[in-house]
């Protein structure tokens, strides 16, 4: 990707190109250990264009990196290669298999004058190994989601079978890395939750209560309101992997029609059903058409005996979504899609309106919205939520962060930092564009707070930090 | 029964005399009807057509537990109705009196308790049409002719030799009579007129009483002085040309003042109904007679309340009288007054049946046409009202039937009601044969119910004179809740059911007996339901409780303790009768049982009542069984469970097995806000001394602290420096507050707090 940068050198252009994913692939060194069958090793290499030896070459060397490390610590083998143009990161998710992530570090193109090729200037310390370390363990986590574990798909079909799952899932799934656009929040990945009050709580409690009653095939439900999660019958873990998957990619995809007029024509088919605005996010567009398939995506999640394999049914009314969960080895079928319709299409309807109403409601008591002083991500590790004002609102395709990508960096340093200690601590940081950066870590919890003010010295900074602690965070202990 | 279609062959409605009692016709659709002993079923043989003999299909219906009407038990036993003896029903003290002999050989009255029972004897005067006594059995009235009514003292004070001294008294039979014999009648109001006849009269107090003559009524009060010594009153009415009383006297001898007229309404009356609870006259008037007059008493006045008319079914031509006594009824349901009417179908084909028209009778205002209840067949019927229930009894089917005025019916009309439940017969009932005298070697036989010989009253009374019983008749909750199916809307008749709280309590324990039972939506209907009169409870109580604090001088008449019925269901009830036990169910899936809580909490809290600990406890109970850590984690989030210090130290044990409930513990004591020693405990106890200094500085709870305990505390980390740090922070809020560095003599541990620090230190 190629960002103009801000600074503009007496008129010659400097081109300032962001991290970019140049390889990912795959492998497992116990599928090929004599000479001359190590292109058995490779399950999956991301471009798949490149050349069988260039292939084999690399995967070489990332096991020669691994098995030279763990002659320092056999338990804990190199994590991340830094080189001068990228950086790779190795992953073992499941014993002996690997997968490794190559990415590009950033660089600075700076036009040289007389017909020179231009100066390429690696920034090799921008990346930070935290938040690509993340993204690889998320990819194996997206995947195990759908597909469950590598191991499982040796069992069930030998290595064709699990190169073939590998093949189709990751070459779409790629695709959708913005490794530009990566920072602390993917370090985290944690679960934004809705804020709302106990009355209302109640009431989506009940409905989820009445419609596992009524349909007594739904094992899970999760309901989620404005991208927010509000209610999830998963356990954390698996939660979290499916927010992942619901957030950056279902809802994205379908959120257009929403926005589009009543009468546009992205609009689905809504024949008939004015009593309510639920429809299927996954499975039928249309109900009412006599070719629908009912077919959802299967999903993974860890259960007391290795794993189960679900149904995925996402089903939205206005911005409230509920997922429902259903064992995958029962058939669905169109008169179950048309009772869940039935049932849950106007309650939904219902609860989204009100949720909306008390929402409205809260805000107003809170006051108008004032554009802080600062800027702050909270996480906490123990229930895994999140807040952040820095992002905006996540689309298909980028998340875009209101800040300079500098301070994200300080942030993930921070974290860094943070990760190597036990213990609460505070650290205040100015950076170089004159604002102040205080990470805070009380119990299992992280706060990171921006603070644009250039004139403050050290003991406004905690002070207004303090403030911001006692009003955001007054509902919570949090040592200061 | 004295079905109210035959009963009245006597005019006066107050008095009812057993002796003229019509039979009726036998069964038509039912053959027989055999009770099985021991086996609690009802045996109904139907006659079948076109069969011979044999092979008669019998057709057993499973009743006994169905029965949802019952008489009560220890009904009062009085002489049955004979040629001698006339058994007599005052409405108002519910007496029963037996006269026999026109009273020479003996009354027996007899009240709903002993007190108020009494025997006496008084002279054969001729025949006694009607005898009642004053409230509290205060002066006894007799009447014995159209035209006058006799007066006899009962005052027990009055020394009886003054008395009897100015009385006529009859000589005293002997020593052996359990009668005493009373001082005879002795006043007497007797009417002078040709045309007017006394229909009855009724006491609204213990000395005020009302005539009613077929042209007006009279209010009288007796003096409460003189009544000690009056002896012969006569009461004289003199009446105009056009029958209407103008002006009445009243001979009393010797102390003409002790009767008193206090007023007097001229009106043609038909006949009259008395409803003793509201002392409220029906009066029928006009030559159809449907046009209905009610009159209040009150404190000595009359008021009249409007009158209305009735609809009648079919007017006649000529008019004559079409609205008859036994069609009508006077009674208080829900506190209100009605007067049921009981329209009989007009024979066309199509007639969808008999039907009670129910008139509301305010205080104020007009009266209105306000509920119909539709018995759906014909026939006999007589009213009574139980519990605030319509009882329709319906004599040809041997079944009666309930109605809930307050029962909204929703594919009816506004106002209009079916019957509650399916018509069901009333507990079938054994008495001995020996009549009121048990004589233990005879077993009691079945009584016949719905017999024609009964007569009923309101509200609840049933009385049959030729076995000489007065039953009560009440209502039973447990056998209705099976035969309603619609759970909300049996919560919402058991809830203004007065004896409702354990069949509500055990109907809450049915639907959540398993899925087949009742879904959650059923579940949530009937909380709601509880939890409505429940909130209605406490809010009435704290207003009231509001209202005293504030003072009682001002608007105190209007404040009263709100009464708690059995209807208010508190969260301690549900915990102890159903909930806890539920829980503690093995066959119920653990997802039910807590969205049953979650529901009984959303519930609560939808009526913004209070959530008390214990259920509470019994949600995390659940959850931490079914090691739903992250679902208790998501309720504790958005504060589903309530914050307390309990709830708090309930999640700190949990920590072990789960956590982040320390940090949960944690936040609830922060925002509990009284609770800034626990948290420093908590601290401390994990040997986070730093933290819990800062937090404790940050409370500014600094100066006060104990500085042994974090002192003991950062020596047991072993961190030298951390106990150095903490030293030094205590000696300089020391020297700040006391200008000293030193401890206070009760802040060491043990050792002088510098000894300790050297070896600390060293």
């Amino acid at each position: 990707m190629l960002m103009i940068s801000p600074k503009m050198a007496s008129g010659v252009q400097e081109k300032q190109y962001t991290p970019c994913l140049l390889s990912f692939f795959i492998y497992n060194p116990t599928f090929g250990p004599r000479e001359g069958e190590e292109e058995k090793k490779i399950l999956f290499y991301h471009p798949s264009a490149v050349e069988k030896n260039e292939k084999i070459r690399n995967v070489g060397l990332c096991e020669a990196i691994v098995q030279f490390t763990r002659t320092f610590c056999p338990t804990k083998p190199a994590k991340s290669l830094h080189t001068q143009k990228n950086r790779q990161f190795f992953f073992e998710p499941e014993e002996n298999f690997w997968m490794v992530m190559v990415v590009r570090n950033p660089m600075i193109e700076k036009p040289n004058k007389d017909g020179k090729p231009p100066t390429i200037e690696y920034q090799e310390e921008e990346i930070l190994d935290t938040v690509y370390g993340a993204v690889v363990r998320q990819c194996y986590c997206m995947y195990k989601l759908f597909n469950s574990t590598f191991g499982r798909a040796m069992e069930a079909g030998g290595v064709e079978l699990l190169i073939q799952k590998l093949e189709k899932f990751f070459y779409r799934y790629l695709q959708t890395l913005h490794l530009q656009s990566c920072d602390l929040l993917d370090v985290f990945g944690g679960i934004s939750f809705f804020p709302l009050d106990k009355m209302t709580y109640l009431k989506i409690q009940s409905f989820v209560n009445q419609v596992e009653e009524r349909l007594s095939l739904i094992k899970y439900t999760a309901f989620l309101y404005n991208d927010q999660l509000i209610w999830s019958g998963l356990e954390q873990d698996d939660m979290r992997i499916l927010y992942k998957y619901l957030t950056t990619s279902l809802f994205p995809r379908h959120s257009e029609p929403e926005l589009a007029g009543r009468d546009s024509p992205l609009r689905p088919e809504v024949a008939g059903n004015l009593l309510h605005y639920g429809r299927f996010l996954t499975g039928p567009t249309n109900l009412k058409d006599p070719e629908a398939k009912f077919r959802f995506p299967k999903i993974f999640i860890s259960a007391v005996d290795g794993y189960e394999e679900l149904h995925l049914i996402v089903y939205k009314a206005m911005s409230a979504a509920a997922c429902f969960m259903i064992s995958a080895s029962v058939e669905l079928t169109r008169q179950f899609c048309e009772q869940l319709d039935s049932l849950v299409g106007p309650q939904l309807t219902l609860l989204a309106s009100d949720i909306c109403e008390q929402f409205t409601i809260n805000r107003r008591i809170s006051g108008p919205e004032k554009e802080p002083q600062f800027k702050f991500i909270y996480f906490n590790h123990m229930n895994l939520a999140e807040k952040s004002t820095i992002h905006m609102r996540k689309t298909a395709s980028v998340c875009l962060t209101s800040v300079h990508p500098d301070l994200m960096k300080i942030l993930g340093d921070i974290n860094c930092d943070f990760a190597r200690v036990d213990e609460d601590e505070e650290i205040i940081v100015k950076a170089m564009t004159d604002y102040w950066v205080v990470g805070k870590k009380s119990d299992q919890r992280e706060l990171y707070v921006i603070l644009n003010q250039k004139n403050a010295n050290l003991i406004e900074v905690n002070e207004e930090v303090k403030r911001l602690c006692a009003t955001q965070f007054n509902n919570i202990f949090f040592l200061d | 029964m004295v079905w109210k279609r035959v009963h009245m062959k006597v005019r006066q409605s107050a008095i009812r005399t057993f002796s003229s009692v019509c039979c009726y016709t036998s069964f038509t659709t039912v053959e027989t009807v055999s009770y099985c002993e021991g086996e609690g079923r009802l045996v109904v043989r139907f006659p079948v057509s076109g069969q011979t003999s044999g092979a008669e299909p019998a057709r057993c219906v499973r009743m006994a537990n169905e029965h949802y009407l019952e008489l009560k038990e220890n009904p009062v036993q009085f002489e049955h109705a004979s040629s001698v003896n006339n058994v007599f029903f005052d409405e108002a003290n519910k007496q029963v009196f037996a006269v026999r002999s026109g009273g020479a050989t003996g009354v027996v009255v007899k009240g709903p308790d002993d007190k108020s029972s009494v025997a006496f004897r008084m002279d054969d005067k001729g025949e006694v049409k009607c005898i009642k006594f004053s409230i509290g059995n205060k002066i006894l009235a007799v009447q014995r002719t159209s035209k006058s009514v006799d007066f006899i003292n009962f005052i027990p004070d009055y020394p009886h030799m003054e008395f009897t001294q100015e009385c006529k008294v009859r000589q005293p039979l002997g020593q052996t009579s359990p009668f005493p014999p009373v001082p005879s009648v002795t006043l007497c109001v007797a009417l002078q007129t040709k045309n007017a006849n006394v229909l009855g009269f009724c006491w609204t107090s213990w000395n005020e009483i009302v005539f009613i003559t077929d042209q007006g009524v009279e209010f009288y009060q007796v003096d409460r002085w003189r009544a000690r010594r009056f002896c012969r009153v006569k009461l004289l009415f003199r009446c105009g040309a056009a029958g209407n009383v103008l002006k009445c006297g009243f001979q009393v001898f010797p102390d003409k003042r002790s009767l008193k007229l206090q007023k007097s309404q001229n009106i043609n009356v038909n006949w009259y109904q008395y409803c003793p609870e509201t002392a409220v006259l029906l009066l029928s008037t006009t030559v159809q007679g449907n046009v209905l007059q009610p009159l209040a008493f009150r404190n000595g006045t009359i008021s009249k309340m409007s009158k209305f008319e009735i609809e009648l079914p079919v007017i006649p031509k000529p008019a004559k009288l079409s609205l008859s006594e036994r069609d009508v009824a006077i009674a208080t349901i829900y506190g209100q007054l009605y007067v049921m009417y009981l329209k009989h179908h007009s024979r066309t084909p199509n007639s969808p049946g008999a039907e009670v028209v129910l008139y509301h009778l305010p205080r104020e205002g007009p009266c209105k046409k306000s509920h119909v209840l539709k018995l759906n067949t014909t026939g006999k019927f007589a009213l009574n009202i139980v519990d605030n229930l319509v009882v329709v009894h319906h004599q040809s089917s041997q079944t009666s039937l309930i109605f809930d005025i307050k029962l909204k019916e929703p594919d009816c009309a506004v106002n209009t009601h079916q019957p509650v439940l399916p018509a069901r017969s009333i507990h079938p009932y054994r008495v001995s044969l020996s009549g009121p005298v048990v004589v233990p070697s005879q077993p009691p036989v079945p009584c016949q119910l719905y017999s024609s010989s009964w007569s009923v009253f309101q509200p609840d009374i049933i009385i049959s004179a030729s076995e000489g019983y007065l039953w009560y008749l009440q209502v039973k909750l447990a056998p209705m809740v099976h035969l309603l199916e619609d759970k909300g809307k049996l919560m919402d008749f058991l809830l203004r059911r007065r004896d409702c709280k354990l069949v509500i309590l055990s109907v809450c324990s049915q639907i959540l007996g398993g899925h087949e039972e009742a879904g959650l939506p059923v579940v949530a209907t009937v909380f709601d339901k509880l939890n409505q009169v429940y909130k209605d409870y406490l809010e009435a109580d704290q207003s009231y409780t509001a209202a005293m604090e504030s003072g009682p001088s001002r608007g105190s008449t209007a404040q009263k303790r709100p009464v708690r019925t059995q209807a208010v269901i508190d969260q301690s009830d549900m915990y102890t009768h159903v909930l806890s036990a539920f829980t503690e169910r093995r066959d119920v899936s653990h997802k039910f049982i807590i969205a049953v809580l979650m529901e009984y909490i959303r519930s609560l809290n939808q009526n913004q009542i209070t959530v008390q600990h214990y259920l509470y406890e019994l949600v995390i109970k659940t959850l931490v069984q079914h090691n739903l850590f992250y679902m208790l984690h998501q309720f504790l989030q958005y504060h589903v469970l309530s914050d307390s210090k309990p709830l708090a130290c309930l999640l700190l044990s949990l920590e072990s097995t789960y956590p982040p409930a320390h940090q949960l513990s944690l936040d609830m004591l922060k925002r509990l806000s009284t609770a800034n020693d626990e948290i420093v405990e908590v601290l401390l106890s994990k040997q986070q001394v730093l933290g819990a200094l800062r937090f404790i500085r940050s409370v500014g709870g600094h100066d006060n602290v104990s500085a042994r305990k974090f002192l003991d505390a950062a020596r047991q980390t072993g961190d030298q420096m951390l106990f150095y740090t903490v030293f030094r922070s205590f000696q300089q809020r020391n020297q700040r507050l006391r200008g000293n560095p030193a401890f206070n003599p009760g802040e060491h541990w043990g050792r002088p707090v510098g000894e300790g620090l050297a070896e600390v230190l060293s």
